[in-house]
């Protein structure tokens, strides 16, 4: 954190200096592991060994918070019959399909309720993006069975002792290679900091989800944080460190292939031709705020389709493109090295050099018809065509490329206004300071032009699927010669206002599904309440409280802390006086406090919803987590997750060890792409690679370098591509602190300098001893600075859930010396793949003898 | 006016260099090259003509107290960022502000040191001009180009030097380098600028740390002391003031911009004792005249002893 | 004419009248050093900013004057940052104004071997004509593979065309790009939040 957020990291500092504990758990000792209380090293990818013998520790010395536990969460939820977990069935949770490596969720369900529990925000019934399944989903929410002594056999609370029952410290140590006695102090320390008097935090960035079960990693965070009662309480929560300034507004106003804005779903081929009424059936929620996704999808097609959108023609919620599956990142390059996608834009991003298996990316980029990029300078990606390792080897001729390359000079920030959505929801107003030099101009320039030009091209067409082009609404107001569009005006249509007066709506509670109302994103409705920008408020914070809710504005409805119901007892009292954050005003009737109410506004605590209730109405005063359909924290997750209802440990797609838990050695639903030129190690002990590789972020650049290597003042600092190992991996390869070394995985090789260090050290599991490498990403061909970038060493892998590739954990070789040819297993590769063919053990089931068994589990308290 | 400067506390630092680019792009320097030194993490190498804030990296194979072992919850006088804000500047308010810190409960100890951070610390110094009481390359300056400030700074005037380069040799510290392409010594300004315009120095206000605090001495040297006695009570005892004052460094007359520390200066690369040149230039006069006056009367004796024979 | 130097501003004289007898204070400063101000002093307006790097959201100011940014350092006021930026801030004055940035329109052309600068208009003509054509050319209105999954089921899409956004675009571009491409049919919009 100190790394990657320095700034962030002065908020730890002042913790500390008021007697927080601080504990760092990296395979590096790190600039943050420099200034905490304790460092733990970690072998890369085994993490949820990691928290799950944490959550195992917690639970069986009653360390848990019980009274949060008890009436916040799902632990008293009784699961259905026909579930079984990873202990039963040697690694697979039961509905496993080998066919198509994919579960179904019938079994994962909530006894008592008639078919899936619905997820918040992502609900992807059948595992695919946006295919929910009305037929399926369970609507009798209240009807679930629940024992509040928490004794049932098959209740949450007892499953989740019996999923994590073997994660013991000596697992852990075995797995992970942290000491027995270090291990029981993270555990001892995190577990006794829980209660009505203290909260803990934890923070991540993708260290933790760059993993082929990384969506898994938080989710044993999530329950742990259950279990210690911190979520929704000042002082803790579960914090993503994103690495981009709007990383999250990106997410939230989605330019993801399976979003629509404000995470509704895109459409899906399962739906009918005339689809809004079966979109709305298969997605939205029977309990909580999710229940009005009617409402929020009319309004979204009023936004976009304007007049044309009517109710006879379903607001032309039709004419929107539909998906037929996973259409992600790695998907379309692959696509594109298979000559599917004729024409790419790339704005403000480098996949060559900040993507995994560059080679690949510029294969695909080959392959291309034309190619659109915007940025700062000539970045790899726009110049792929002249030089890359492949050029120079003489592989590829710059001849021979056909692909049309267009390069649009991009404003910076301070010349134009928007709004960034940082880290914490927080949506902040950027002023244009100056005009932008010559021809750069803003992406919203580009996309408004862009757009303009088309509408014109199809205005004259009466063909059906130009449509939506034609009713698009488009209208924004410019600015000067250069006829810059109104940011502001966009952001209000964001917002949201009523069709008959244009006067911005107040929030989303206001939406309606009738047409009347318009709104471009329905979680940052109230972000023009009243007419105000509101991102661009700015009132200092000496002028304000600690909570500082009028600067900027967070999305949902300017709530800085998400579920903060959960910070008041079940009584509606703050938990203690020093935590006091939210609570119910018995005298007003209200829920108040130093923050919006996460909750409906007033409904007191002692409220009970009448068995047939639904919607909102079917929230209990004891539901903080309004947003699931049960109201409750969920440690089991009956639905939403594809690759199961509990994490569990999985090996990285390559690791130097076997799974000690399991027979099944990697997460089963994880996506692959078998292809010549994305090839795999073994599953584990590949001869060929014997090392971890892990990559990382150094404080002084920025990603893929775009915004730092053409900068001479960052450049000086970090100047050249380098790896860090320990003195004792340097001692066994011969490896010079300065000097050079090659790193080989099957899909390249790459050189750089060597970095010789205490701070990296070997880990011990069971004796043998583990070698990490570590790797930080920022350097490529062109810029101030340039070296060999670590992103052409990680193959094409991904998370099932978000396909998010694994670059955090794999293997490789390190050799000393500049031995690279700057060889690829996307152009030549030859040399890079087997020189014989190998037998590989299957990856899935290594056939391993012996199994760790666990010891009986008896209910407890 | 009073005299301002700086208090680096290194223990609060975390390498983050911050403030060799903040320092930059105030004063517009241009970078040192790109040079990959393999010196853990510094690549920039030492103060110079265009580095006047530089980050030391220590990978030190001893532990530091403190840091990777036991703590006791808040300790009475612990001071939030919001005190700790530089002068000049609005104080800013600390997140937990209307905490009162004797709310807060002794967090759970974390038991005996570990054995992964056993012997092994990474310490980070940001080095800066220590604009001495006693400054060496003031008193070298044959043309006046460069000045003591209101503010107790020293400053090199650029439109005065010559480049003659008395300076460089004049500092025990190896501060002031001229620049290779126009000859003049340059050197941290302590913003002399940004301070007549009642503004912080830019490294001080980037800091995302506190680490380099800036203000008036008086209450600088308080903070420190205040700050060395709270990391002892921690267990640090080994924290300590380098150049507080004229008792502490008598070669300098102490330091208008001193450090905590935590291990010897050579380890940060400081010189232990440093000593103004110019400092001697009383008694090389003394030795000179007794030089002079002993040969004298050597060559007196020699006369008398002569009319003897 | 050479201006006569006035008595009392011998430096003797000066060094007397100041206390500063050994000349090392003020009595050496220049014309240049006396009236010594911050830049940010001239500028004309402060625009309110945020670091366009990492998603902490530290608040930035930026100081114009004459239309070009004379410094850009931390927002006191704010309650993310209190003023303080990391190096990667702190460098956001040599990101905006330095001289990597390029300034025109390029085109390769296929199989060329250099880049040639064509006009913005005929730039943004050329790629929305692209645009047409290959959706024109790859439009999907079914799925019409046989024996593929959702045989038969409407689409309404093109796989041909392809977006992948950095995530230091504003809320309001990736808006207007979601909205744009979705309209054209283009479901392969992806994002560095996937990465």
């Amino acid at each position: 954190m100190a790394e990657c957020h320095p700034v962030a990291f002065r908020w730890v500092m002042e913790a500390k200096n008021r007697g927080a504990t601080i504990i760092h758990v990296d395979p590096r000792f790190t600039r943050t592991s420099a200034v905490a209380d304790l460092h733990v090293p970690i072998r890369p990818g085994s993490d949820i060994a990691f928290l799950g013998g944490i959550i195992h520790h917690v639970l069986e010395h009653d360390l848990w918070f019980k009274e949060y536990v008890e009436h916040y969460t799902n632990a008293a939820t009784i699961v259905d019959e026909g579930f079984r977990d990873t202990e039963d069935l040697e690694g697979f949770f039961s509905g496993f399909d080998p066919k198509t490596n994919k579960y179904s969720w019938e079994t994962w369900t909530y006894e008592g309720v008639d078919g899936v529990v619905p997820a918040a925000g992502h609900k992807e019934v059948y595992g695919e993006k946006g295919a929910g399944r009305h037929d399926l989903r369970g609507t009798k929410m209240l009807q679930r069975k629940t024992d509040p002594t928490l004794q049932h056999p098959r209740c949450v609370f007892q499953l989740l002792r019996k999923h994590y029952a073997r994660y013991t410290p000596e697992l852990v140590e075995a797995t992970c290679g942290i000491p027995r006695a270090t291990f029981l102090r993270v555990a001892e320390t995190l577990g006794r900091n829980s209660g009505r008097d203290r909260t803990g935090a934890f923070c991540y960035a993708v260290g933790w989800t760059q993993h082929t079960v990384g969506v898994q990693y938080i989710r044993t965070a999530a329950i742990l944080q259950l279990l210690l009662g911190n979520i929704g309480r000042p002082g803790g929560g579960i914090m993503a460190l994103r690495g981009h300034t709007s990383i999250q507004g990106s997410t939230d106003i989605p330019t993801l292939f399976d979003l629509l804005p404000g995470y509704l779903p895109m459409p899906h081929a399962v739906l009918p031709d005339r689809g809004l009424d079966q979109y709305v059936n298969n997605n939205a929620a029977g309990v909580g705020w999710w229940s009005e996704l009617r409402k929020y999808v009319v309004s979204l097609c009023k936004a976009w389709f304007g007049a044309a959108a009517t109710a006879e023609d379903d607001w032309l919620f039709d004419a929107l493109p539909r998906l037929s599956g996973n259409h992600s990142h790695m998907t379309t390059v692959a696509e594109m090295a298979d000559g599917k996608v004729k024409g790419y834009f790339v704005m403000g991003e480098n996949p060559t050099a900040g993507s995994m298996n560059g080679a690949l990316h510029r294969e695909g980029l080959r392959k291309l018809d034309w190619l659109v990029v915007r940025d700062f300078a000539l970045i790899e990606t726009a110049e792929f065509w002249r030089i890359a390792p492949e050029i120079e080897r003489g592989e590829v001729r710059t001849e021979d490329i056909r692909t049309e390359v267009f390069f649009f000079p991009a404003a910076a920030h301070t010349e134009k206004d928007g709004s960034f959505t940082n880290t914490q929801r927080m949506l902040q107003w950027h002023e244009r300071a100056i005009e932008p030099p010559g021809d750069c101009r803003s992406d919203l320039h580009f996309v408004f032009h862009l757009g303009r030009r088309l509408k014109a091209l199809y205005a004259g067409s009466h063909a059906e699927r130009d449509r939506a082009i034609q009713a698009l609404t488009w209208d924004y107001p410019t600015r000067g010669a250069i006829e810059d569009p109104s940011a502001e005006a966009v952001l209000r249509e964001i917002n949201g206002y009523t069709v008959a007066d244009g006067e911005p709506v107040p929030g989303f509670a206001e939406l309606e599904a009738d047409g009347s109302t318009a709104c471009g994103c329905w979680i940052y409705s109230g972000c023009y309440k009243d007419g105000v920008n509101q991102p661009a408020r700015r009132k200092p914070q000496s002028e304000q409280h600690w909570v500082a809710p009028e600067w900027g504005w967070a999305w949902p409805a300017n709530r800085r802390i998400l579920y903060n119901r959960a910070s008041a007892d079940p009584e509606g009292r703050p938990w203690s006086e020093r935590k006091r954050y939210v609570w119910w005003d018995e005298e007003k009737k209200l829920w108040t406090g130093y923050d919006v109410p996460d909750f409906v506004k007033d409904r007191p605590p002692s409220y009970r919803p009448p068995p047939e209730a639904t919607g909102i109405a079917a929230l209990s005063g004891i539901d903080p987590f309004i947003m699931q359909a049960d109201g409750k924290g969920w440690i089991f997750a009956p639905s939403g997750l594809i690759d199961g209802p509990f994490p569990t440990h999985y090996e990285p797609e390559e690791s130097v060890v076997e799974n000690p838990l399991y027979p099944q050695q990697c997460n089963p639903t994880r996506l692959e792409w078998n292809r010549r030129d994305n090839p795999y190690h073994s599953a584990h002990h590949d001869p060929r690679f014997p090392y971890v590789l892990t990559t990382y972020r150094l404080t002084e650049h920025h990603t893929a370098g775009g915004m730092s290597r053409w900068l001479g003042w960052l450049s000086e600092l970090q100047p050249e591509m380098f790896c860090e190992v320990s003195r004792a991996l340097a001692a066994e390869k011969g490896l010079r602190n300065g000097g050079w070394a090659t790193i080989t995985t099957a899909r390249g090789e790459i050189e750089c300098r060597v970095l010789v260090t205490d701070r990296l050290r070997p880990l011990r599991l069971k004796g043998r001893v583990v070698h990490t490498i570590g790797l930080p990403y920022h350097w490529s061909y062109v810029g101030r600075v340039r070296g060999d970038p670590a992103n052409e060493l990680i193959p094409f892998v991904a998370d099932p859930n978000v396909s998010i590739q694994e670059s955090k954990a794999l293997t490789g070789d390190i050799r000393a010396g500049r031995h690279s040819r700057g060889r690829r297993a996307a152009t030549d590769g030859v040399e890079l793949r087997s020189p014989e063919p190998r037998v590989a053990p299957p990856r899935d089931l290594p056939g391993r003898r012996t199994v760790l068994r666990a010891p009986p589990v008896e209910p407890k308290r | 006016m009073p005299e301002v400067g700086f208090f680096t506390d290194t223990t609060l630092c975390i390498g983050c260099k911050a403030c060799e680019v903040a320092c930059k792009q105030w004063n517009q320097l241009p970078d040192d090259g790109f040079e990959f030194t393999g010196m853990s993490y510094d690549n920039t190498g030492q103060l110079g003509a265009s580095t006047w804030r530089h980050v030391a990296f220590v990978e030190r194979p001893a532990e530091l107290p403190g840091q990777g072992s036991p703590r006791d919850g808040v300790e009475a006088g612990h001071r939030a960022f919001a005190e700790l804000a530089p002068l000049g500047q609005a104080a800013p308010t600390s997140l937990l502000h209307d905490i009162a810190p004797t709310q807060l409960r002794t967090p759970v100890s974390l038991g005996p040191t570990q054995e992964a951070l056993a012997g092994f610390s990474w310490l980070f110094l940001s080095d800066v001009c220590k604009h001495c009481e006693r400054a060496g390359c003031l008193e070298a300056c044959p043309t006046g180009a460069i000045l003591r400030t209101e503010f107790g700074s020293v400053y090199v005037q650029p439109d005065v030097c010559n480049g003659c380069g008395y300076c460089v040799s004049a500092c025990p510290f190896g501060v002031v380098e001229r620049r290779a392409d126009d000859g003049r010594a340059w050197k941290c300004t302590l913003c002399y600028d940004r301070l007549e315009g009642g503004l912080v120095p830019a490294c001080a206000k980037a800091c995302p740390t506190a680490s380099i605090q800036f203000g008036p001495l008086d209450a600088l040297r308080a903070r420190a002391a205040e700050r060395v006695d709270q990391l002892r009570a921690r267990g640090v005892e080994q924290a300590y003031l380098y150049g507080e004052d004229a008792a502490s460094q008598p070669g300098t007359q102490g330091l208008h911009a001193f450090f905590l520390l935590c291990d010897e200066p050579e380890v940060y690369g400081l010189p232990p004792d440093p000593v103004v040149p110019t400092a001697k230039i009383v008694r090389s006069w003394r030795a000179m005249a007794t030089g002079v006056l002993s040969l004298a009367a050597l060559a007196l004796g020699a006369v008398f002893t002569a009319r003897r024979v | 004419m050479a201006k006569v130097p006035i008595l009392s501003e011998w430096p003797v004289l000066r060094q007397l009248r100041a206390g500063d007898a050994s000349g090392l204070g003020a009595t050496a400063a220049s014309e240049r050093t006396r009236t010594l101000a911050p830049r940010t002093a001239s500028a004309d307006r402060v625009a309110r900013s945020v670091c366009p790097y990492c998603a902490v959201g530290c608040g930035q100011l930026v100081y114009v004057k004459d239309g070009k940014i004379i410094d850009l350092e931390g927002d006191p006021d704010s309650p993310v940052s209190q003023g303080c930026l990391c190096p990667k801030g702190a460098a956001t004055f040599q990101l905006v104004t330095g001289a990597h940035r390029m300034e025109h329109v390029l085109y390769r052309r296929p199989g060329g071997t250099a880049w040639e600068r064509i006009p913005l208009d005929r730039a943004l003509d050329m790629v929305a004509e692209r645009v047409k054509r290959t959706r024109d050319e790859t439009w999907q209105e079914r799925i019409e593979e046989p024996g593929a999954e959702h045989e038969g089921a409407l689409v309404r899409r093109t796989l041909g065309i392809a977006h992948l956004g950095g995530a230091t675009l504003d809320n309001e571009e990736n808006y207007l790009i979601k909205k744009l491409f979705s309209a054209l049919g283009v479901v392969q919009v992806e994002n560095q939040a996937r990465i």
